[in-house]
């Protein structure tokens, strides 16, 4: 039962990434690039946790994490596009003060420990499963239904979707929204399901390899959830070199998750712009739209 | 008002017993912006099965009147009528939905998505994948504009992105098609099909409203034009009855001045580029092999579609890419290794096409950005630090000397309207008499007025001794204006040949045809 247990390891570590990543690219296939993830990440992931502490109830806590991540994007959302604030800064500053605010509300949960979370089919917990859903599920919608193309139209060329009647503004609300739910979720699994308690800034980067995860995925949920379980192996991977006590600093092992998904995925995108295929940026990426009526 | 060229009858029954031959009516339309009156009291009528062209200069407002047809902007006053009933459409859909389709100036097509997604875009409740792709299919060969569905937009040329803009609008049965400005990227062959399918259309009963600036197009193939000139109906006439001076006279509200070519001899060689080959750009074409010789006072026209190695070639002779020693010398003397500002201090000037962004910085003062090229040959700095009072001068001189329209030197480039933008780098590069110049696109998306003075403008240097070079795919432009004329297709230069004589069949010809048209359709 070894492979299965380092399987659902995998899985677990994996996750939070995910659903981070799937959310940025829905974002940035709307043509908004918010570089807020971590931000969002490590304000679901207190929310969630103090939901769920308070309620006893993990699923609660994962509500309510989707709702934090939810909220703090809609902040970046009315900068953006309405005030047309820089998306970059804004961004930037969408994750500072996720930090911040964390730091600040979540002193009192220090050392609390959260509910224990209900199994699932097979031992898999059923966020894990949701996850493992939503790839196809994103990918039937922005490649097969109507409101995707639509998604797709105004990230790849806002100035024509808004001529053919489309509302650019919208469509980006609702994907930043989006994007901000399922970055909470992620975040709320690693304080409810991983780490299991709170302690500051404990998202640890996870939204930054998010991002890079989805671009080097090319936009796409399949290459996205390629990129989440490379970071998972090696993760889990490097946890059990630690625990056999191989002879590596552990800074270094810590870092390796960070460092071979970057790694890999940079080779791939490579040889995918070598052979002239793979994702290409959606054409209207992080440029802000005004429209003159 | 206007007569009908296509003879067809088209009266419809509208039910009380009265014939209409009106299906489209304007009255008193007006809407201001900031600062400007874009439209003020247009009225004008469409009948059905008519070809009916907008005319006018830029700014006339002919883009923001198709705009209030097509529900992108609200009109402030004034009322509209379709087939009847009152039109006042709340945005696009709406329009479309009452039957009126726009295929628009700059392509609103999504680059990443395939020719069925872009079409499906556009309309407001498509059909299954599988049926789309099929009526695609079909209507797109019943006008002779073939296309296939799956294929990427990016890949697609100038002329089959426009067939995707047609066929899109016909999947929605309209009743009234805008075109804006359809020809501006077209080969004359592919124009020609443009217009074989525009009078299908009309004789279906489609009226057609057609925005251009170009007067021989409108002459020979609309059947009635409406003239605008800052934003108010000049007059109503039937373009065929009409010559060209006359019709452009309405348009500027003056007599055009008529471009003179006299006055000039071609004396010693002075601009020489041999064996030119480059890499392409990340969308362009590699050069092969391309050389030409330019003696003072001549002009030589290079004409193409763009992407076909324009930019390159601009790039290789203004300095951008260096090449090997040989491919480049001015009088003589090899500048092939050489940089722009060496370049320009030898007195070889450039002025790329793209004029936000290639050729001006748009978030800069006109004075900065005549600073830009304009330091060393009009010695606008001393000492390493700018004379602003010099390089102001110089900005008010170009602006004086073009007609450009602009509050002051101080203004941002960004803030001209094109044309206007586009006098300003032009006359920022022959107001430094240069020894040669090269042009790429000089009067693109330049009103009437301004395009000759442009013209006028480049005449007159070639005049005063200089070699100039003008690229384009404006091939009315090349003829008036070139003495030798060469095609730039596919990355080759063709050997020039003098102008005189020439038609524009040849030309076209020599461009290498319809890109992709169907050749039985042009012999049909």
């Amino acid at each position: 039962m070894m492979e299965w247990t380092t399987l659902l390891l995998l899985l677990s570590a994996a996750t939070p990434i995910l659903f981070a990543a799937l959310g940025e690219a829905v974002a940035e296939r709307s043509g908004v690039l918010n570089l807020g993830v971590e931000g969002m990440m490590i304000t679901g992931a207190l929310a969630g946790f103090a939901a769920a502490h308070a309620t006893g109830s993990p699923m609660v806590g994962f509500v309510a994490g989707a709702l934090a991540g939810a909220a703090l994007s809609l902040i970046f959302a009315v900068l953006t596009q309405y005030l047309l604030t820089n998306q970059v800064a804004t961004g930037l500053a969408l994750t500072m003060f996720g930090l911040g605010l964390t730091a600040m509300f979540g002193k009192p949960y220090e050392g609390v420990k959260a509910p224990s979370m209900p199994g699932g089919p097979l031992g898999i917990n059923w966020v894990i499963w949701l996850g493992l859903i939503l790839v196809p599920v994103i990918w039937l919608v922005l490649n097969r239904t109507r409101p995707g193309l639509i998604l797709r139209g105004v990230g790849e060329n806002h100035e024509a979707a808004h001529a053919l009647g489309y509302k650019v503004r919208g469509v980006r609300m609702a994907a930043i929204a989006i994007g901000g739910a399922l970055a909470g979720i992620g975040g709320a699994y690693v304080s409810i399901a991983t780490v299991l308690q709170w302690t500051e800034g404990m998202t640890a980067g996870a939204g930054w390899i998010a991002l890079a995860i989805v671009v080097f995925a090319g936009w796409s949920p399949w290459g996205v959830l390629a990129g989440a379980w490379l970071f998972g192996g090696v993760t889990v991977l490097q946890l059990r070199l630690q625990a056999a006590g191989v002879a590596v600093p552990v800074q270094l092992l810590s870092m390796a998750p960070y460092l071979a998904t970057i790694i890999v995925l940079v080779i791939i995108s490579a040889r995918h712009k070598y052979a002239g295929g793979g994702g290409t940026a959606p054409g209207s990426l992080g440029r802000p739209f005004h429209a003159l009526r | 008002m206007c007569e009908r060229r296509n003879r067809l009858t088209y009266e419809k029954d509208n039910g009380d017993g009265v014939t209409t031959s009106e299906l489209f009516r304007a009255e008193g339309l007006a809407k201001s912006y900031p600062g400007v009156r874009a439209n003020d009291n247009v009225s004008f009528s469409v009948a059905p099965g008519e070809i009916h062209a907008l005319l006018g200069e830029n700014g006339a407002g002919k883009s923001t009147l198709v705009k209030m047809i097509y529900g992108l902007v609200r009109p402030d006053q004034g009322r509209m009528s379709l087939g009847g009933q009152p039109h006042a459409p709340a945005d696009p859909r709406a329009a479309r939905a009452s039957g009126v389709g726009m295929v628009f100036q700059h392509f609103s097509l999504f680059d990443a998505l395939t020719v069925a997604e872009n079409i499906a875009l556009g309309m407001d409740a498509p059909p299954p994948r599988a049926d789309l792709s099929r009526r695609i299919t079909e209507v797109s060969a019943a006008y002779g504009l073939p296309l296939n569905p799956a294929r990427r937009v990016a890949s697609l040329s100038a002329g089959e992105r426009q067939r995707v803009e047609i066929v899109r609008c016909l999947l929605g049965n309209p009743r009234l098609l805008i075109m804006d400005e359809p020809t501006s990227v077209l080969t004359p062959q592919e124009a020609e099909i443009l217009f074989a399918t525009l009078r299908q259309l009309a004789a279906q009963g489609t009226a057609i409203l057609y925005i251009s600036h170009k007067l021989d197009e409108i002459r020979s193939h609309c059947d009635c034009a409406t003239i605008l000139r800052q934003g108010r109906v000049v007059g109503t006439v039937n373009p065929a009855q009409h010559s060209a001076r006359e019709l452009a006279a309405m348009m500027v509200g003056a007599e055009m001045r008529l471009v003179d070519r006299s006055g000039r001899q071609a004396g010693e060689v002075v601009l020489t580029a041999a064996g030119l080959t480059s890499a392409a750009g990340l969308e362009g074409t590699a050069l092969k092999d391309v050389g030409f010789q330019v003696r003072a006072g001549e002009i030589l026209g290079i004409g193409g579609v763009a992407g076909n190695g324009q930019e390159e070639l601009i790039a290789a002779l203004s300095g951008e890419t260096t090449g090997r020693p040989g491919t480049v010398a001015l009088d003589g003397r090899d500048l092939s290794a050489e940089g722009p500002e060496a370049r320009r201090r030898a007195g070889l000037l450039a002025a790329p096409e793209d004029r936000l962004g290639h050729a001006a910085v748009p978030d800069m003062s006109l004075t900065e950005n005549a600073i830009l090229t304009g330091a060393t040959r009009q010695g606008l700095q001393k000492h390493g630090v700018i004379d602003h009072r010099a390089a102001r001068s110089f900005a008010e001189k170009i602006i004086a000397a073009f007609d450009v329209r602009t509050p002051g030197p101080g203004t941002a480039a960004g803030a001209l309207s094109g044309g206007n933008l586009q006098k300003y780098v032009i006359g920022r590069e022959i107001l430094q008499e240069p020894r040669a110049l090269v042009v790429n696109q000089p009067t693109w998306g330049v009103d009437a007025g301004a395009a000759a003075a442009i013209r006028q403008a480049l005449l007159d240097l070639a005049g005063r001794g200089a070699a100039v070079v003008v690229i384009s795919q404006d091939l009315d432009e090349l003829l008036e204006l070139s003495d030798r004329f060469a095609a730039l297709n596919n990355g080759v230069l063709s050997a020039p040949v003098p102008t005189e004589g020439l038609t524009l069949e040849q030309v076209g010809l020599m461009l290498g045809g319809a890109h992709g048209m169907e050749v039985a359709h042009v012999a049909a």
